[in-house]
């Protein structure tokens, strides 16, 4: 029995040792405050209203600088529209296609087929209307800003208070802009002052002020509640899969776990004989 | 192969037929059913075959994930999202070779550890040890170029710094990393040849594996006491159906631990800069390696101007830059695993039986978790100076405490065989 606790320790302890590469993008910043997500946990699921309402922000708020490059029109019916309603939104928005017959680009309402439009045709475009720093792609944003995307553990070797996860911070840094700088603080001009952004002087301005979007489903759209809601539907972009996964993943467990506790049994029999 | 002894018989016509033109049902039947194995030994001897099972997981969700990823620097990292979003259970065929690489170096590591533990390198099996370290090295070839393939920001720059790390060499460096690169930078040849050695390194791991098992074979596994087999009928049991139904339990638990990570952690063991597109034009601001390389990349980055073992291996600083110095160390680290074999002058295999090497042996095992640890952080203030006495401490185990503990160490005494071993001690086997 001993060495059986002895392998469980080891094993854990690689565990706990690696979420090696979790460092914080710069540890420039305090710790962002750690949210109790609905798609946290190993029975977690994104909250459909939190998704549509985020949708909503992001679409209003976010699409005019961000793009969402790796998301097409068709993924939306996942957090809870129609086909039709995919359409509807789809349709809304114009795409370049081409060249036609004749050689020409040409554009035309998109189709649920389409990915998200970009609001800038290129990267060099997207910076110089943003006074040199091109908005990054928003696809992927909760994976590449912080430890383990949704992950079940949040302790580490190199985190053993614990760290935070990248919704944690998306969502801390939408909100956590400051009017004025602390005192000795140079901020360059353009630049906002951000609690959390690395190195505190960012781009970007305050996105989600007060009533800037008003919610179809008359919930209240304080910045809180706005950073909330996109910081959900930004998880669902970057983790599409994460409701399958975790559901698969509960019942390949219990599988393995009586496979596992048959082997075992199984085991104690054979060697029943060995002396 | 020696031993396991085949009184192999079929009444099928088919069988024996084949088995007179080729004896493969009788190879079998002794290396895999008969083959005599210690009965006394415990469920550290699981991760053998724990990591012959990884390495197939990984082959064949390589090789699917190969069928639907593109190896070119546009678009490499779009593909691997392709696989995460439009492929069917793509994700799931993805985070397991993502995950399995780290349950891989987890399995191989405690399988080392056991060796070293229980002196499973010396004599008659010093081949099979040495088969063992090519195999961690092309493992760590076929990992490092593995992290290379998504192109997000620690592929590009992981494989920037570390191909890097072979300009030191004089005289022919810059030759053999602009041969890496394909060019003059890493760029898509550097990604294209990356793939192709990706895709051929794991078979030259399987032929490593054989030779590993033949030499296996050949005297048997050691044991937790270390003493050889020297009744069969006493000592051993047949591998089947005893170890293999073993192995299946511990296998059923590994898989556990590996389906966590998959399902409900999948990106732990990875780094969120990952998930950002490479761009050679924004440096992250700390690189680090994955996980299963902190320890070497510690002792890497040990090596600056001021270290005292670089001033006295260097000649004060006068035959190689501490950058050199740093790789050499780095490959010496894994090497001189090579020779231990021969620096372990201690006649006693197990640490059971050798309480002054047991002590050593765990301090030397927390000494890699610190540089593994060190490894990961950013090399400031106190980290530098723990890094390199961990650094120094890897090597002054291997190369002078290893020596001199085996002459000077009286160990305990051996029990007389496996067999007295185990009536002695019934709680040992367990």
């Amino acid at each position: 029995m001993n060495m059986k606790k002895t392998l469980t320790a080891i094993a854990l302890g690689f565990g706990i040792l690696a979420g090696a590469g979790n460092a914080q993008a710069a540890g420039s910043g305090p710790k962002p405050p750690s949210i109790e997500w609905s798609f946290n946990g190993i029975f977690g699921t994104y909250d459909r209203a939190s998704l549509q309402r985020g949708f909503q922000v992001f679409r209003n708020v976010c699409a005019a600088c961000h793009s969402l490059n790796l998301v097409a029109f068709r993924n939306l019916e996942a957090i809870g529209y129609s086909e039709d309603q995919v359409k509807a939104i789809a349709s809304s928005y114009e795409v370049q296609d081409g060249p036609d017959d004749s050689g020409e680009m040409f554009t035309r309402p998109a189709t649920p087929a389409d990915h998200w439009p970009s609001p800038f045709p290129n990267s060099k475009a997207a910076a110089a209307a943003n006074g040199g720093a091109a908005p990054p792609d928003l696809s992927l944003i909760t994976k590449a800003r912080g430890a383990g995307g949704d992950s079940a553990l949040r302790v580490s070797m190199f985190h053993p208070g614990g760290f935070a996860l990248g919704a944690d911070y998306v969502h801390a840094l939408l909100i956590g802009y400051k009017e004025t700088p602390p005192e000795g603080f140079d901020l360059p001009p353009g630049k906002y002052y951000n609690e959390y952004f690395p190195g505190h002087a960012i781009s970007m301005a305050p996105p989600l002020g007060e009533g800037i979007v008003e919610y179809e489903d008359g919930t209240a759209a304080t910045p809180d509640q706005m950073a909330t809601d996109v910081t959900t539907f930004l998880s669902w972009a970057a983790e599409p899969e994460l409701e399958h996964r975790k559901n698969l993943g509960i019942k390949v467990i219990l599988f393995l776990l009586v496979l596992t506790a048959m082997l075992y049994a199984l085991k104690r029999k054979i060697w029943s004989d060995v002396h | 192969m020696s031993g396991g002894t085949s009184n192999f018989q079929s009444n099928s016509r088919v069988v024996n037929w084949i088995e007179h033109r080729l004896p493969i049902f009788s190879f079998l039947d002794s290396q895999l059913h008969q083959y005599p194995t210690p009965k006394n030994l415990n469920y550290f001897w699981n991760f053998g075959s724990l990591a012959g099972i990884v390495l197939v997981i990984m082959i064949v969700s390589g090789i699917t994930l190969a069928m639907s990823y593109t190896p070119h620097t546009d678009l490499a990292f779009n593909s691997v999202e392709r696989i995460m979003r439009d492929v069917n259970s793509g994700w799931l065929i993805r985070y397991i070779h993502m995950n399995g690489a780290s349950m891989f170096f987890i399995v191989v590591y405690i399988h080392i550890f056991r060796g070293l533990y229980y002196g499973s390198y010396k004599a008659p099996r010093e081949i099979l040890w040495m088969i063992g370290i090519f195999i961690l090295l092309a493992m760590m070839a076929t990992a490092f170029m593995g992290y290379v393939l998504p192109w997000g920001q620690m592929s590009f720059w992981g494989a920037t710094v570390i191909t890097n790390l072979f300009s030191a060499i004089p005289l022919v460096g810059d030759y053999i990393v602009q041969l890496l690169w394909g060019g003059f930078v890493v760029d898509n040849p550097t990604l294209n040849r990356f793939f192709s050695l990706h895709y051929l390194l794991p078979f030259v791991i399987v032929g490593l594996v054989f030779l590993h098992l033949w030499a296996l074979h050949m005297h048997h596994s050691n044991n937790p006491t270390g003493v050889e087999i020297k009744d069969e009928k006493q000592d051993t049991i047949p591998f089947h159906p005893y170890y293999t139904i073993k192995d299946m339990y511990g296998l059923g638990i590994m898989l556990i631990f590996f389906a966590f990570f998959i399902f409900f952690a999948p990106n732990y063991f990875g780094h969120p800069d990952n998930y950002i597109m490479a761009d050679p034009l924004v440096t992250p601001p700390h690189i680090v390696p994955e996980w299963y390389f902190l320890p070497f990349y510690a002792i890497l980055r040990a090596f600056t101007s001021d270290y005292w073992v670089y001033q006295i291996i260097s000649l004060g600083g006068t035959l190689m830059s501490a950058k050199l110095a740093g790789v050499i160390a780095m490959f010496a680290s894994i090497l001189v695993l090579l020779l231990l074999p021969w620096l372990d002058r201690s006649r006693v295999r197990s640490a059971k039986y050798r309480p002054l090497y047991r002590f050593f042996f765990w301090v030397f095992a927390i000494d890699c978790v610190i540089l593994g640890w060190v490894g990961g952080l950013p090399p400031e203030g106190v980290l530098v100076t723990i890094g390199q006495w961990s650094t120094f401490w890897y090597f002054f185990h291997i190369i002078i405490i290893v020596p001199v503990v085996g002459i000077l160490e009286r160990p305990k005494p051996l029990p007389d065989s496996i067999a007295a071993s185990v009536t002695s001690a019934p709680q040992a086997a367990e």
